[in-house]
């Protein structure tokens, strides 16, 4: 335990960078920003590459309160969707993104919405960054009508122009994305695929398959480890031979990023977004990153970690902490400012709560709906012989 | 050459090279179809079902892989989600079960799960079920785990206009597709009419055939055995007893009407498969039947006749013994028939 406290104080204590004091203002006028500024980020580790993305990153205040405000709801909306699971409004599994936020909101800064995303079951996040609303993501997560898939998928499976969930079957999503990414070359689009996994799918044996044919085909696809250090209760060390994600591609070249740091992410995607655009294939990237809660909401997350670990984290590599330092002490921003969009984000997930417990559930005229595409409707044959229902697409 | 040769406006198509036409054809209509697979390239095929496709249509269109089904059949769902049409090929349906949950979790069931989002438009096609002398781990029948599935279609031809329409149909379905061939039918050929060569010929998936009328008894069957229920009809013909042979044609959805008017129409039942009895495609009928109206015009209890319930051997005697012959029909249809 103390080890890995360690290991994870060391890997992360790098990005807490405080660029000097914040300043505390009364009111200024939004000319008084400084409209985008220069930052050193950390430098990643490189596998089979000369050079790696820039290490400074230029942020503009525009970007500076997207990002800010993409974050601060993705994690005030995992909280709400906490709450909603401890009162058994939410059932069933629920893998809370709180922590990680600086990946779906770096990586999206790096792609457009033309880009093509999956992930696995933890998705919440993303389904934001590619599209989705709080109101139907809530909404879907409870189970109701006006959830993003019409209540019949659930928090594993929600799904958004580009964006293929959520998938709940661990390294399935992998395949699938090389898929994706076979189909944007194929249909000659300068698109790409960004497959997501975590450090307890990439010891899946249909990923370095993917690996094997992504290469083969140079397809146009970013494989993303994020590398939380614990696949559900096993940590790394007690699950791979080498937890060194970014070198497992083996043949494909990678880099190790500091997940904690949105720009970070930012850079390192567009430089692999770069690498495939220019017909050079898959590359890899490991996140590394941290999860407050336990794999989901079933598992309290401190038998196999400390609490002190979990604090530790918290305080010196808050992802949105680490941007709000950022903006505050390089006047990009006022402490009212973002205030004022925390009362928001706020009061948009608060809404979306409301909606999201008051909405009705499906009619149980949907219970077999969308079983096929674009076929006339067919009789379900239900629970009896004698109950007989219709399937519509 | 695509035919031997043509007798009056008869072509005659053996199983493969309808398949091969099919493909050819869908490949040609649609630029969004691909295939690929196993030395489905420059092999021409494990069993020549690609043969020339490769030559014609190129590295893109044609692709060969690894031997990584889980990854390849991945690959081929996502390039569905993509909006592409891929056809996947297993080498032969039981190494599908190395991606089994592709098929199942990422294809059949993803329309369901996004609410009609995100459809699959994707066909997993190759030789099921027992061939000759290819042992245990290459003979199973996959016809009844399938079919199981809600989200899937699960088509079984028997001949070569089967096999041309169905493929066709297939490949034009916006959703999963499981297409179930039989490696013993691939070289059998069979006279296919003008209209069925035509370029738009598909059949519907989900309506069995009537191959032959009869009066006393109906024998339901799918794929290679419903030319041993043929075979011990003639037989049985002989002797004053007319069975009729339906052709289910779909495993999944199963259609069930054309069976049951079959039945109401004969009183008698006789379901024939290759696959294992338990939990099989003939108990399914045989349920449903019970369930129906059909039921109250039986003469006596539907009965099945199946593959043996063992791995398959290979010493030729044994391998005999274990997949239903005409003989094991006649038997069963005169017990049925109480003669």
């Amino acid at each position: 335990m103390q080890k890995m406290l360690t290991i994870i104080s060391n890997v992360l204590r790098g990005s807490a960078r405080r660029n000097g004091a914040s300043l505390v203002v009364a009111s200024r006028s939004y000319a008084d920003f400084t409209p985008e500024a220069t930052f050193d980020i950390k430098k990643v580790d490189l596998h089979r590459l000369e050079e790696g993305p820039p290490l400074t990153s230029t942020l503009t205040r525009e970007e500076g309160l997207k990002y800010y405000r993409t974050m601060q709801t993705i994690r005030r909306m995992e909280l709400k969707a906490d709450q909603l699971y401890k009162q058994k409004i939410i059932r069933g599994f629920c893998h809370l993104y709180d922590g990680q936020e600086a990946c779906a909101v770096g990586i999206e800064g790096g792609i457009t919405l033309s880009d093509h995303l999956i992930t696995a079951y933890r998705a919440h996040g993303y389904t934001l960054t590619r599209g989705g609303t709080v109101r139907e993501i809530m909404a879907e997560l409870t189970g109701r009508r006006g959830g993003i898939a019409k209540g019949k998928g659930g928090s594993m499976h929600m799904y958004t122009k580009n964006f293929y969930g959520g998938n709940g079957i661990v390294g399935a999503q992998v395949p699938l994305g090389a898929g994706v990414a076979l189909a944007c070359k194929y249909l000659g689009n300068d698109q790409l695929c960004v497959s997501l996994y975590g450090d307890g799918a990439a010891n899946q044996g249909q990923i370095f398959e993917t690996y094997n044919m992504s290469s083969l085909w140079k397809l146009p696809i970013i494989f993303i480890c994020e590398n939380n250090q614990y696949a559900m209760g096993t940590s790394v060390e007690r699950s791979a031979a080498s937890t060194e994600y970014y070198k497992r591609g083996d043949y494909i070249p990678g880099i190790r990023v500091d997940g904690m740091d949105v720009l970070c992410v930012r850079e390192a995607t567009k430089f692999a977004a770069a690498h495939c655009r220019s017909g050079k294939g898959p590359i890899l990237m490991e996140l590394q990153t941290y999860r407050y809660h336990g794999h989901s909401m079933s598992d309290p997350g401190v038998s196999y970690r400390t609490r002190e670990e979990i604090q530790e984290v918290r305080s010196k590599s808050d992802p949105i902490s680490m941007l709000k330092d950022r903006m505050l002490s390089n006047n990009m921003a006022s402490i009212e400012e973002l205030k004022e969009i925390d009362i928001a984000v706020r009061k948009e997930i608060e809404d979306a709560a409301q909606f999201a417990t008051t909405d009705p559930e499906p009619p149980l005229d949907d219970l077999c709906s969308h079983i096929f595409a674009n076929d006339q409707p067919f009789e379900v044959r239900g629970a009896t012989p004698w109950t007989k229902l219709t399937s519509t697409s | 050459a695509f035919f031997s040769h043509r007798v009056m406006s008869l072509f005659q198509v053996n199983v493969r090279d309808a398949l091969n036409q099919a493909m050819d054809e869908e490949l040609e209509r649609d630029e969004r179809v691909f295939l690929l697979g196993e030395e489905v390239a420059q092999y021409d095929g494990a069993y020549k079902v690609s043969r020339g496709l490769w030559k014609k249509y190129g590295d893109k269109r044609i692709i060969d892989t690894p031997i990584t089904e889980m990854g390849f059949a991945g690959i081929a769902v996502g390039a569905a989600f993509a909006g592409l049409r891929p056809i996947c090929e297993f080498m032969t349906w039981n190494f599908s079960m190395q991606a089994i949950d592709q098929v199942i979790n990422s294809a059949a069931k993803t329309y369901y799960m996004s609410a009609g989002a995100q459809p699959v438009p994707i066909v997993f096609r190759g030789p099921n079920g027992s061939s000759a002398g290819v042992a245990a781990q290459h003979s199973q029948c996959f016809a009844a785990w399938y079919g199981h599935c809600p989200g899937l279609k699960v088509v079984s031809p028997w001949n070569s206009e089967d096999a041309r329409g169905l493929l066709k149909a297939a490949i034009r379905d916006n959703n999963p597709v499981v297409f179930l061939e039989n490696e013993l039918m691939y070289g059998v050929p069979f006279d296919l009419s003008e209209e069925v060569m035509h370029k738009d010929f598909v059949l519907p998936i989900g309506k069995a055939k009537v191959e032959r009328q009869g009066t006393h008894i109906t024998l339901v069957s799918h794929s290679r055995c419903v030319g041993f229920c043929l075979d011990a009809a003639a037989v049985l013909a002989k002797e004053g007893v007319e069975c009729e042979v339906v052709n289910l044609r779909t495993i999944r959805p199963l259609d069930v009407e054309t069976i049951e008017a079959s039945v109401m129409k004969t009183g008698h039942l006789v379901t024939v498969e290759g696959g294992w009895p338990q939990y099989g495609v003939g108990a399914e009928i045989c349920a449903r039947i019970m369930e129906g109206p059909a039921f109250n015009y039986l003469d006596a209890p539907a009965v099945r006749v199946t593959g043996v319930d063992i791995p398959m051997p290979y010493a030729k005697i044994l391998e005999d013994h274990s997949v239903p012959q005409i003989k094991d029909i006649i038997f069963t249809v005169k017990k049925v028939l109480n003669m």
